[in-house]
């Protein structure tokens, strides 16, 4: 949003005063990132991961399209390219591992982005839309990553594959049909290949249009702040050029460190061996997981392990999983609290770390594990708090907790006493 | 100096006489660093499209040029490439000789074409300098040009029995790569 003390565009020179009458794209960088964005003068670190989030998705996308130029989508030959991509071409390597590391580092600060939206329930008014197409967004990521990890060929991409579309034999009816429809045959073979490559070129594009929703959606109200009080006046914003351009520019500098220090030093921790075994229609590997960014999602699945009345235990797995994330789309109304920061919740706060974030964790670990005991009755466990968590606890607790009291102001909440203000803004010569 | 307040703005920052603030170091520090990181992210990414290793390694290979008799001409490949060796007979020769060198377009004598001792063996590349297409002229009863070479069907270039390029858009002879007889009857190109 424009807010009215907002800086306006003033183009300088012939070519910006030009540019500005035909297609004010200066103007745009100027209102969306430059100086003529006000944002909350208080955003912690929490608030880097949006734009971590967009950095991550410019790799994935610029290694991905060098890595199409060397691959070649064909069950004969695919495993083989991958491999000349890792052995031949000039830097190859390091475009595989970049990507495929990239995809992990996507996933980590999209978490942290998730993370920061549900602790300072930045999913409600007047924030929904945003909220809504980040789950978009979070959707499309699955699938592109489900997909990309399929390409090298080897066991896991395989059995993954294989794994991940039975998911849809389990529809009753109509399932064993879909599932043959969706990989064009009756196991992953080339034409499954071909049209994951196909689309797994083509869906990151479709996330960067809806990233620009995304940031259109949240550019009309504004960031929100770890207070969660909305913006006032003046003396709560900076201009997001200099000092976000900077604060992001230093987390960034900090991601950077971390990723490439993965890339060039331990480029296959996150990966699984069994994937530079060429894939074998005839033969298992013993311990098939997915990438680690699915491990709670993966729990979930298979935490159902008895029939249900009618329901069969694989069909309930199957809805409890696709679920768990349908259901981030009631969010911003299953919340009903006027108060979105946590720190300001007493009761939501103690659900939140003692509940819910205990309940991911065991949720991560299991989905990583093998499907025997403890680590089955754990999901169990956990997947029981997590629906109950959003679909029972939030919304009672939301209704009857007493909120601490919050700052008038963010600047009250920077500064301390609102006084103290008022005579800085009026000995200041600027305003 | 104004002592900075909590609300110092970085137009109140330190700043020394001559105008340099202490700031300005750390601006150039991080602009400097986060240039070297474009750099050194741009080098692979330019460099992945150049021929990989696989590629490299196929760029050199072996002809037997025993069985080809004189006036005959074979095709072979490099670097993905037709290639032509012809044993040129005593007219074709003498033809490529008694043609002065300074009237060329591009003046070559045959003896600079072919190595000492084996000027009856002409390798050149079947590429036509004009655009890249395969002249014709190698194979029995193709055309051979005006000039009793090669002769390019695409826009009509003629090049002559050594290789030369006499008529036509082509700037310059056909190519002789790098070659050197392994013994009397095998070659090595590249």
């Amino acid at each position: 949003m424009s807010f009215p003390w907002a800086r306006q565009y003033e183009p300088k020179n012939g070519l910006t005063k030009f540019l500005d009458e035909k297609l004010p794209l200066p103007r745009l960088v100027y209102n969306a990132v430059g100086a003529g964005y006000p944002v909350p003068r208080n955003l912690s670190y929490f608030w880097n991961f949006g734009v971590l989030a967009g950095f991550f998705l410019v790799v994935q996308i610029v290694t991905g399209v060098v890595l199409a130029m060397h691959y070649a989508a064909n069950a004969q030959v695919a495993f083989a390219t991958t491999e000349h991509i890792m052995r031949d071409v000039n830097w190859g390597w390091l475009m595989r591992y970049a990507h495929a590391n990239g995809a992990s580092f996507f996933f980590i600060v999209v978490y942290l982005h998730i993370f920061r939206g549900l602790f300072y329930s930045s999913y409600k008014a007047p924030r929904e839309m945003i909220w809504l197409l980040g789950v978009v967004i979070f959707l499309l990521m699955m699938a592109t990553a489900f997909m990309g990890y399929v390409l090298p060929w080897g066991q896991m991409s395989f059995w993954g594959a294989k794994v991940i579309t039975g998911l849809f034999g389990a529809i009753p009816l109509v399932g064993e049909p879909i599932q043959v429809w969706l990989l064009g045959g009756f196991a992953p073979d080339n034409a499954a290949l071909n049209r994951f490559f196909s689309l797994h070129f083509l869906l990151p594009f479709v996330i960067a249009g809806v990233v620009i929703l995304h940031i259109w959606a949240l550019h009309i109200p504004g960031s929100s702040n770890p207070t969660g009080v909305e913006i006032k006046s003046e003396s709560d914003t900076v201009p997001f050029h200099p000092y976000y351009t900077a604060k992001d520019g230093f987390g960034l500098g900090i991601a950077l460190l971390l990723y490439f220090a993965l890339v060039f030093f331990m480029p296959n921790a996150l990966g699984h061996p069994d994937n530079y075994i060429e894939a074998n229609p005839l033969s298992t590997p013993a311990h098939i997981v997915p990438e680690w960014y699915f491990w709670p999602f993966y729990a979930i699945l298979r935490a159902f392990t008895v029939d249900f009345l009618i329901v069969p235990a694989k069909l309930m797995g199957v809805i409890a999983m696709f679920a768990s994330i349908l259901l981030w789309f009631f969010l911003p109304w299953l919340d009903k609290s006027p108060v979105r920061s946590g720190h300001y919740r007493p009761l939501f706060r103690k659900f939140f770390w003692f509940g819910l974030i205990p309940a991911m964790a065991v949720l991560f670990v299991c989905g990583g594990a093998p499907a025997e005991e403890p680590f089955v009755i754990l999901s169990q466990i956990a997947t029981a708090y997590y629906f109950l968590h959003f679909l029972v606890i939030l919304p009672i607790v939301s209704s009857v907790e007493k909120p601490e009291p919050l700052p008038y102001s963010i600047t009250e909440a920077v500064l301390g006493s609102d006084k103290k203000v008022v005579k800085g803004e009026n000995t200041s010569p600027a305003v | 100096m104004a002592d900075t307040t909590a609300t110092a703005t970085p137009e109140t920052v330190t700043t020394t006489e001559d105008g340099i603030r202490r700031r300005d170091f750390l601006d150039i520090a991080a602009v400097s660093a986060a240039g070297i990181g474009g750099l050194a992210v741009v080098y692979p990414l330019v460099s992945q499209m150049a021929p990989s290793k696989d590629v490299l390694a196929a760029s050199s290979t072996e002809v037997d040029i025993s069985a080809i008799e004189p006036g005959q001409a074979i095709k072979a490949v490099f670097r993905k490439q037709p290639l032509f060796v012809k044993r040129l007979t005593p007219a074709e020769i003498q033809a490529a000789n008694a043609t002065a060198t300074g009237s060329l377009r591009d003046p070559q004598s045959l003896a600079d074409r072919t190595k000492e001792g084996h000027e009856d063996i002409l390798v050149t590349m079947g590429v036509c300098t004009h655009l890249g297409c395969v002249p014709l002229g190698a194979a029995e009863g193709e055309v051979k040009g005006e000039f009793g070479g090669y002769f390019c069907p695409c826009h009509g270039s003629h090049y002559d029995t050594a290789g030369r390029i006499r008529k036509g858009p082509a700037p310059t002879n056909l190519e002789v790569p790098e070659y050197e007889f392994t013994s009397d009857t095998v070659i090595q190109v590249g």
